[in-house]
C-alpha cells in the first residue's frame, strides 16, 4: 500500500513537472519580421511560418490565382488579397504556440481545407502533451508488471 | 443500471410513433440533401448537402451519438427505411398475419455465408474514404453518393432478408458497430434462461407485436453491441419482459475481445484513416491535397497507393511485428518461470489485441472532427437561411460570417483527447493481453507511435 501511493504521488509530481515547469527553449529578443505568403489552390507557401514570441510581424499575402484569405486561429486576424495583388497583415506575435492559420474566402472545393501553420516560440503544448503520453505509458507498464508479478506470487 | 424500467423511457422506447418521427423527419432531410447536391449552388460550403451531412451530422454522429449512445444512430437512420417499408409492407405496425407469416415480402433471400462478415463493410469504407476528398466538398458527388446508398439500401432490401445493406454492406455502420463497443449504452435480455425456454423466440422471428430482428440477432445471445442496432423491435416482440436497455461503463465490450480478422482490420482501417485525414486534410502539404482530390491523376494514384499500403499493410504489419515480440517476450518469461501459456493462434492474438485500437481510434476521429467541427460550424448558421444557395434568407441568418469558434481550447481538448484515449487503449490492451497471457508493452508500444504521430499532425 505503501509502495502503492509513494508511486502514484511520484507519477503526479512528475506529470505537474511537464505539464507546468518552463522548458528549456531560448528566447531571443523580439524582432521586426516581414514574411512572404503566397497562397494558391489550396495552400500557402510556406505552409509553415515560424516567429519569435513578441515578434512584431508583417504577413504579405500575395494571391497567384484566384481571391484568398488569411484567418489566423486565436489571434482572430484576418486579410484577403485579389489575384496578382498584395495585403498586409500586421501583428505582435503575443500570444505563444502553434496555430493554424487558414483561407477565410471561398476559393474552390477544397477551400476549408486550406491550411497552413503559424508557430510562435517552440510548439510546448505539443512537448509536454508527448511528455504526458509517455508517462502515461510507462506507469501502465509498471502497473502492469507489478499486476504481473501480483498473479505470479498468488499461484 | 437499467434505464428500461423507468415506465416513461420503456413507453416511448416501445411506442413507434417517436422512431417514425425522427425517421420522417430525417428521410425528408436526407432526401432534401440530395436535391441540393443535384440543384443547389456547386460551392459546398454555402450547400445544403455538404454543411448538414458532413458538418453537422458528422459532428453529431463522432461527438455525441457513438461515444455515447453507440449504434443510437441506427436506431432513427433514415436510409434503410423506405426499403424496410417495401420489405415489410407496412409502416408502423405488423400487417395481419397472412400465409406469408412474419417472413417479408420480395425475394427474401439469405445473405450468403461467405459474406456474413463485415469484408465488405471494411471495402464500402475504403471506397468513400479514397474518394473523401471529392465526395466532402463536392455537392453533386455527396448526392450521387447519398442517393447510391438509398438505392443500394432498398435494392437489398427487396432482394435479401431484413436489413442485410445495414449489417453486410453500409460503410457507415461498420465503424459505428467498432465503436459501439466502447458506449455506455447496451441492449441485453435480463436472463439468458428465459430466452432458452421461450417458444417461437418472437424476438428474432416476429410476432403481431413487432417484426423479427432487422439486424439478424438473436437478442438471448447478444454479448456485444456490434452488430445491435438499437431498433427496439426485441423490446416490442419479447412476451416476457425480457429485454433491458441498461446504462453500464465506458468500453464494457472491450473486455470481450473479438477474435475476428474482419472486425480487427476495421480498427485498422479506422485507425490509419483519421491519421490520413489529418494529415491531408488540417496539414500544410499543398501537394497532398491537390493528390487526393484530383482524382484519376497520376498523382491521386500514388495518393491511393500509399492510403491502401499504409491502412491495410503498414499499419497491420507493425501491429503483428508487436504482437509477435508481445508472444516473444511472453515466451522467454514463462520459459524462466515454468509457465505454461494458454494456446492460441497468432491469428487470434492479433484480432484480440487489435480490440486495443478501438478507443485509441475513437479518440483519433473526436479530435480529428473538432477540429473542422469547431471551425466551419458558422457554415451551418448560413446554410439554414439558404440551403441551395440560391439567394434565400429564410432565418435571417444568410449573411452569417465565417466565423471559427473556441480555436483558443482546440489544442488543449485535442490533447486530452488524445491523451485519454490512449490511455484507454494502454489499459484495454494491458487487460486484453493478461487474458491469453502476453506481454502489453509492444501493443502500447504500437499504441504510443501512433499517438505520437497523431499529436504532431494535430497539435
Amino acid at each position: 500500500m505503501g509502495k502503492h501511493w509513494l508511486f502514484l504521488i511520484s507519477l503526479a509530481v512528475v506529470g505537474a513537472g511537464i505539464a507546468l515547469l518552463p522548458l528549456p527553449f531560448s528566447s531571443p529578443r523580439p524582432a521586426e519580421k516581414t514574411i512572404r505568403v503566397e497562397a494558391s489552390q489550396y495552400a500557402f507557401t510556406p505552409g509553415e511560418i515560424r516567429v519569435n514570441p513578441g515578434d512584431r510581424v508583417t504577413l504579405e499575402l500575395v494571391s497567384t490565382d484566384v481571391v484568398h484569405g488569411l484567418y489566423i486561429d486565436a489571434y482572430d486576424l484576418s486579410v484577403q488579397a485579389d489575384p496578382g495583388e498584395k495585403a498586409s497583415l500586421n501583428f505582435t506575435a503575443d500570444r505563444r504556440g502553434a496555430f493554424r492559420i487558414r483561407c477565410n474566402v471561398t476559393c474552390g472545393a477544397m477551400h476549408p481545407f486550406m491550411i497552413g501553420r503559424l508557430y510562435v516560440g517552440p510548439n510546448t503544448m505539443l512537448y509536454r502533451t508527448a511528455g504526458l503520453t509517455v508517462l502515461a505509458a510507462f506507469a501502465l507498464l509498471v502497473v502492469s508488471r507489478n499486476s504481473h508479478l501480483q498473479r505470479e506470487s498468488g499461484r | 443500471m437499467e434505464l428500461s424500467r423507468y415506465p416513461l423511457i420503456k413507453g416511448v422506447l416501445k411506442s413507434r410513433w417517436p422512431q417514425w418521427a425522427f425517421f420522417a423527419v430525417l428521410l425528408a432531410m436526407f432526401l432534401f440533401a440530395i436535391f441540393a447536391g443535384i440543384g443547389g449552388t456547386p460551392v459546398g460550403n454555402h450547400n445544403f448537402g455538404i454543411v448538414f451531412v458532413w458538418i453537422a451530422w458528422w459532428a453529431i454522429l463522432i461527438l455525441v451519438a457513438v461515444p455515447l449512445f453507440g449504434r443510437g444512430w441506427c436506431a432513427v437512420c433514415p436510409i434503410p427505411v423506405p426499403g424496410e417499408w417495401l420489405q415489410r409492407g407496412a409502416v408502423l405496425d405488423p400487417p395481419p398475419i397472412n400465409k406469408q407469416g412474419s417472413k417479408g415480402r420480395w425475394l427474401n433471400l439469405r445473405w450468403p455465408n461467405k459474406l456474413r462478415n463485415i469484408w465488405l463493410q471494411n471495402t464500402s469504407f475504403l471506397l468513400v474514404a479514397l474518394f473523401s476528398s471529392v465526395i466532402l466538398t463536392t455537392p453533386l458527388v455527396t448526392a450521387i453518393v447519398l442517393a447510391a446508398m438509398l438505392f443500394l439500401a432498398v435494392g437489398m432490401s427487396l432482394v435479401f432478408e431484413r436489413r442485410s445493406f445495414c449489417r453486410y454492406l453500409c460503410p457507415v455502420g461498420g465503424f459505428i458497430g467498432l465503436y459501439a463497443q466502447a458506449a455506455p449504452l447496451e441492449l441485453r435480455t435480463k436472463d439468458k434462461s428465459v430466452c432458452v425456454r421461450c417458444e417461437g423466440k418472437p424476438c428474432y422471428n416476429g410476432s403481431q407485436a413487432g417484426y423479427g430482428c432487422p439486424w439478424q440477432v438473436f437478442p438471448g445471445g447478444l454479448t456485444k453491441n456490434t452488430y445491435c442496432g438499437l431498433c427496439m423491435e426485441c423490446l416490442r416482440t419479447c412476451p416476457h419482459d425480457n429485454i433491458a436497455i441498461n446504462i453500464r461503463p465506458f468500453s464494457a465490450d472491450l473486455s470481450k475481445p473479438s477474435a475476428r480478422l474482419d472486425e480487427a482490420y476495421k480498427a485498422f482501417i479506422m485507425l490509419g484513416s483519421a491519421i490520413i485525414y489529418a494529415a491531408v486534410l488540417l496539414g500544410p502539404w499543398g501537394s497532398l491535397k491537390s493528390a487526393a482530390y484530383q482524382v484519376g491523376s497520376a498523382a491521386w494514384l500514388i495518393y491511393t497507393t500509399v492510403f491502401l499500403a499504409v491502412i491495410l499493410l503498414a499499419l497491420p504489419g507493425a501491429f503483428w511485428l508487436m504482437v509477435r515480440s508481445s508472444s516473444y517476450l511472453s515466451h522467454l518469461r514463462q520459459k524462466s518461470q515454468s509457465i505454461v501459456r494458454r494456446n492460441t493462434s497468432p491469428r487470434s492474438d492479433f484480432s484480440r489485441l487489435a480490440t486495443a485500437l478501438i478507443p485509441l481510434g475513437l479518440a483519433f476521429w473526436t479530435a480529428f472532427s473538432l477540429s473542422f467541427v469547431l471551425t466551419n460550424g458558422s457554415y451551418i448558421l448560413m446554410t439554414l437561411s439558404d440551403p441551395l444557395g440560391w439567394g434565400w434568407n429564410i432565418f435571417g441568418t444568410a449573411q452569417t460570417a465565417w466565423q471559427p469558434v473556441l480555436t483558443f481550447i482546440l489544442a488543449p481538448l485535442q490533447s486530452l483527447v488524445l491523451v485519454g484515449g490512449f490511455a484507454w487503449s494502454a489499459r484495454t490492451a494491458q487487460k486484453n493481453a493478461a487474458e491469453i497471457a502476453l506481454s502489453p508493452a509492444p501493443v502500447i508500444g504500437f499504441c504510443l507511435g501512433v499517438t505520437l504521430l497523431m499529436l504532431w499532425l494535430l497539435l
